[in-house]
């Protein structure tokens, strides 16, 4: 069983309609555990030694956020940038998080055709992440795909929230029971695009 | 001495039966009457002098009227007007009606039936209003409907006894106006109602411009017996005032309660008041157990039993009715009805004066008084049936008004220096209601101009913490300024109202362990935060960077808090002795390393984190190493 890690940061939880559902249902998964960054250092004094221990212990790492300016909100960097140290995440001696997985799971104000080489942003969404992904990989991690819930804007008035909550939890539960197709999910653009392909009923994959 | 033998008894009836009462859950005041009883009728100890005893104990009814008022707000009045006319007016009218129907078919006269009628549709204020509050009812809807009933049966009082002279079917039999008019009959009648009319006017002008200068004089003088007395005169001075006009006394103070219930004095009124409320009270209903004629009671049990029966049935069901008709359901109808049913203490003063006035002859006044006295006695057995029986099968609907749940997420705030002040108004500002209590009239008085809803009073003072709502709040700021005091009322918070998070300011970090102990839940150092903002300011003035003030600033505070935890060992055991001075001082030179670590030039160690690059020549890129 993978133990599952969500770093969640979202600065007006008061106000989410669909980040809030997504952490309410994770809570919910046998092996996740959420930490709720804004909740836990609202001043941003990000406990250093303790957020290196909770890397240690569990295997998979999500960055749960709505996308700010296609990254993430302020604390979550903030986190990366003294979390991630040298000697621990990186350089030749720092190989805490070797071949752990990490990936974003964010919401998206745009529709999914935005986030395409002919849409409006001219990149797919992947590709926007470069800095993630890079980081993920500098710290000797396996990087997938982000699951992303485009135009989370409308989910509610659309009734698409239920699927969504439904699909976030069900690749949860996947990844707990390593029955994500994970060199699939490397590859893959998004994990949401097409997550039926990637979740494995049978074997598992891992 | 004989003053001091009669206190005696009736204070030792008291202080054996109400708890014991209390412990078997009859509530206080059953325990009250049987007192009476067992020191009246049963063993003789006391005798004639309980209708006279009684008669002085009908204050209390004044001050709990009083203390009513004050919990009330003339907006709430006002949002009360249906109620108050329509539910309470038609409960007397109906009640009235009935019961003089009742007394036609049994043969009475019609001036004794509606004199009957009249006294037997009160209830007693002081049953009702006492129980309720002792069992927290008070604010509950069926609580405030009762309450609202009783309010206009108040109000009626006063043409009904104006009344009762005109019912006489007999001359006089002297002294018919002992009870009514004082110094106001000799005028024509539209003087004085223009009179009546003024001294209410007064009392709301007085009590909204002059009390409250009055009061910061006196509370200036800092002597708590002299509020106290101050507290007592107000009360006894507006009862003589009504009674001189011809009003009721119960009714006059009310109506200053409420003219004093938006003032800062509130809560100090309260509960310099309440003990001898409670006292005049208890006294009241011990006489009226006392009273009780054992003769009278079992020469004709049958007939007595069935006049108390019948009163209360016959109101039981108009309650009912009428419940129904202002759309009460299940346990909430039943709680108004049954607490309602009893006839009140009233009876005791208006039966007098209808015989004295001649409405009523005396044996008949006599059979209803007693009959009157046991619908009293048999009224804590209807409130234990409700408890008991009613209301764990009554399903509580849960679709009431969510805004209906009263007063919820309260602060109290404790003690209004600089401290306590930021902290209220983060509050207030932020819609939390707030409590505040100082006992600094002047700070309080400016604390009213900028909107922050203090009271005056000691907070260190049980009964005031109660009167704040410490039961219904959900969090209490301990702000005072004196050390003992702090720790005393953080004791006390913890121990009472162990539902309540409890925030304290200390004084220092000895402190801090003190107030641990006495079970705060959050503590902050007084001055800690601000002394560090001003030391972080004062590394920015020196000439460092103010991110690396900040950086100091919040290590600082860390290592400060883990000083805190690394001592608090040896401080529980044995105060400041030589093991807590080791590491004390170990802890101060740590401190400095701490601070020092970023001068330690290139040297990369894990005493230094938090926006470092890599060390120079590191092999960052995993293509670079031996991977």
């Amino acid at each position: 069983m993978n133990k599952v890690l969500i770093l969640f940061a979202h600065p007006r939880t008061d106000r989410s309609e669909v980040n809030i559902e997504m952490a309410n249902a994770a809570r919910s998964v046998e092996g996740v555990t959420l930490v709720d960054l804004y909740e836990s250092y609202p001043s941003f004094e990000i406990d250093v030694e303790l957020e290196q221990q909770r890397l240690l212990e569990h295997d998979i790492i999500i960055f749960h956020h709505p996308v700010y300016w296609y990254s993430s909100p302020a604390i979550l960097k903030e986190w990366q940038d003294l979390v991630l140290e040298y000697g621990f995440a990186y350089g030749s001696e720092g190989r805490a998080l070797e071949g752990k997985i990490a990936f974003n799971a964010v919401t998206c104000g745009a529709r999914r055709e935005v986030y395409t080489k002919e849409g409006a942003y001219q990149n797919e969404l992947r590709e926007l992440f470069a800095p993630f992904e890079q980081t993920f990989l500098l710290c000797r991690m396996q990087y997938l795909g982000p699951f992303a819930i485009f135009a989370a804007g409308h989910a509610v008035e659309e009734n698409r929230l239920d699927g969504h909550i439904a699909d976030y939890k069900r690749l949860l539960q996947a990844l707990v029971a390593g029955k994500l197709d994970i060199s699939g999910a490397e590859k893959a653009k998004t994990l949401s695009d097409n997550l039926d392909t990637l979740i494995s009923k049978t074997a598992e994959v891992k | 001495m004989e003053f001091l033998h009669d206190a005696f008894i009736y204070l030792f009836a008291a202080v054996a039966a109400v708890p014991l009462a209390n412990r078997l859950g009859l509530g206080s005041v059953l325990g009250y009457l049987i007192a009476g009883i067992i020191i009246g009728p049963v063993f003789g100890f006391v005798g004639s002098e309980t209708e006279e005893v009684k008669h002085f104990a009908e204050f209390g009814v004044v001050m709990m009227l009083f203390l009513v008022g004050l919990e009330l707000r003339p907006s709430m009045l006002w949002e009360m007007r249906s109620k108050l006319l329509g539910l309470g007016g038609m409960q007397v009218f109906i009640t009235m009606g009935l019961i003089f129907a009742g007394g036609l078919i049994a043969g009475l006269v019609w001036q004794s039936a509606l004199a009957i009628g009249m006294t037997l549709a009160l209830s007693s204020t002081a049953i009702v209003l006492q129980t309720l509050s002792e069992k927290g009812w008070m604010k509950s809807p069926p609580g405030q409907s009762a309450f609202s009933v009783l309010l206009f049966q108040d109000i009626a009082v006063i043409p009904m006894l104006a009344l009762m002279p005109l019912l006489a079917i007999q001359a006089a039999s002297g002294g018919g106006d002992g009870h009514h008019g004082g110094g106001l009959d000799g005028l024509p009648g539209w003087l004085q109602t223009i009179v009546i009319l003024a001294v209410i006017g007064g009392i709301i002008v007085a009590g909204r411009y002059l009390m409250r200068p009055i009061f910061r004089f006196i509370a200036a003088a800092r002597l708590r017996e002299i509020f106290t007395a101050a507290a007592l005169l107000l009360v006894i001075g507006i009862a003589l005032l009504m009674e001189l006009i011809g009003l009721s006394p119960a009714l006059g103070t009310f109506l200053a309660g409420v003219v004093l219930s938006g003032s800062e004095y509130r809560h100090e009124l309260e509960s310099d008041i309440e003990p001898f409320k409670g006292l005049l009270l208890g006294l009241f209903f011990i006489s009226v157990g006392a009273g009780i004629d054992f003769n009278m009671l079992f020469g004709q049990p049958g007939l007595l039993f069935g006049l108390a029966v019948g009163i209360m049935a016959i109101k039981l069901l108009v309650l009912l009715g009428l419940g129904k008709m202002f759309k009460m359901r299940g346990a909430d109808l039943w709680l108004f009805a049954l607490a309602l049913a009893q006839a009140g203490e009233f009876a005791f003063v208006l039966f007098g004066f209808a015989e004295s006035a001649g409405v009523l002859v005396s044996s008949v006044a006599k059979l209803l008084t007693l009959a009157v006295a046991l619908t009293m006695l048999l009224t804590p057995v209807l409130f234990i049936i409700y408890e008991k029986i009613i209301a764990p099968r009554a399903v509580t609907p849960d679709d009431r008004d969510p805004d209906e749940i009263e007063e919820s997420g309260t602060a109290i705030v404790a003690g209004v220096g600089q401290f306590g002040l930021v902290v209220s108004r983060m509050l207030t500002t932020n819609n939390y209601n707030v409590v505040v209590l100082d006992h600094d009239p002047n700070l309080i008085d400016l604390l009213r101009q900028i909107g922050i809803q203090t009271y005056y009073g000691d907070a260190t003072r049980p009964d005031l913490i109660h009167t704040a709502g410490a039961t219904e709040a959900t969090l209490f700021v301990a702000a005072l300024d004196d050390r003992e005091k702090q720790t005393q009322l953080v004791t006390h918070v913890a121990h009472h109202y162990p539902n309540c998070r409890i925030i304290a300011r200390a004084i220092d970090h000895h402190h801090v362990y003190e107030l641990e102990a006495a079970g705060a839940h959050h503590i902050e150092r007084g001055l800690f935060e601000s002394a560090l903002s001003a030391g972080r300011q004062a590394l920015v003035e020196l000439g460092e960077h103010p991110f690396k003030a900040e950086r100091q600033a919040r290590a600082f505070r860390q290592h400060d808090r883990h000083t805190i935890d690394s001592l608090r060992e040896s401080w529980m055991s044995g105060g400041v002795n030589k093991g807590y001075i080791d590491v004390a001082r170990a802890r101060a030179e740590e401190l400095f390393g701490v601070m020092q670590s970023d001068r330690m030039a290139e040297r990369h160690d894990s005493s230094e984190r938090g926006w470092t690059p890599p060390p120079k020549g590191a092999k960052v890129i995993p293509a670079d190493d031996d991977k």
